[in-house]
């Protein structure tokens, strides 16, 4: 279910299964990288996951998984105020 | 394009490292200038590259993602999917015609494929010992 964010206390996606960050650590240089939960490949199922979300003047959390049934496409890209 | 997206169904999703709210930012002050009423689609935050590292698309070195693009199917399977390098942008044509052959495999339920070079309207492949030696009959590639 898309809920709202809760102010500033969730300000990242988080793959699900996965171990909760540990916000502490999150930012430190000197943190080892976490295992891969899971490994994106064509013909495998999507890594799932959850993540704060802007949309149409709104803030809302986005699972992954709430839209099985549709086709997604799902793009990356470096950064706003960049050409998509 | 986006109209097209959704005219074959399909639910766009974008990620960044930007935080949603300077996604906000970002929509509000430059993307409502190029596109009329803003952004359709949800504009996701990944500060931390939990969901980028998992879609093999994160690079550390500079703490961004790169132009990854992921088409998965209502199954929730990834059927394609296109990783670049920042530098160059996307042709959103060809992944239209990515989910539109993708549809046709699905409907058939596997049992017709697309040629290279397929586009829409074009004939369809059906696999199997028949076609063995006898694409040539059926598929004439244009170039």
């Amino acid at each position: 279910m898309p809920d709202e964010p809760k102010g500033c206390a969730r300000v990242t996606g988080a793959i699900l299964g996965a171990p909760p960050p540990q916000t502490a650590e999150r930012n430190s240089f000197s943190h080892s990288p976490m295992e891969e939960p899971m490994t994106a490949r064509v013909g495998r199922p999507a890594p799932d996951f959850n993540a704060p979300a802007y949309f149409r003047g709104t803030f809302k959390n986005v699972q992954l998984s709430d839209h099985v049934g549709k086709w997604i496409l799902l793009c990356f890209y470096p950064g706003d105020f960049t050409f998509v | 394009m986006y109209k097209e997206l959704q005219q074959l169904g399909v639910e766009v999703l974008s990620v960044s490292v930007d935080s949603h709210f300077v996604h906000k930012m970002w929509n509000d002050h430059e993307l409502v200038r190029m596109v009329d009423g803003g952004i359709p689609f949800h504009m996701l935050s990944d500060q931390a590259g939990n969901i980028g590292r998992a879609y093999g698309v994160w690079d550390e070195s500079q703490g961004i993602e790169l132009r990854g693009r992921f088409i998965i199917d209502p199954d929730g399977v990834i059927q394609a999917m296109e990783v670049m390098t920042p530098p160059v942008g996307r042709r959103i044509a060809e992944t239209i015609r990515q989910l539109q052959a993708f549809q046709v495999v699905r409907d058939s339920k596997g049992a017709e494929a697309t040629p290279a070079g397929w586009m829409p309207g074009d004939p369809v492949l059906r696999p199997g010992p028949d076609l063995v030696g006898n694409v040539w009959k059926v598929w004439k590639p244009k170039k």
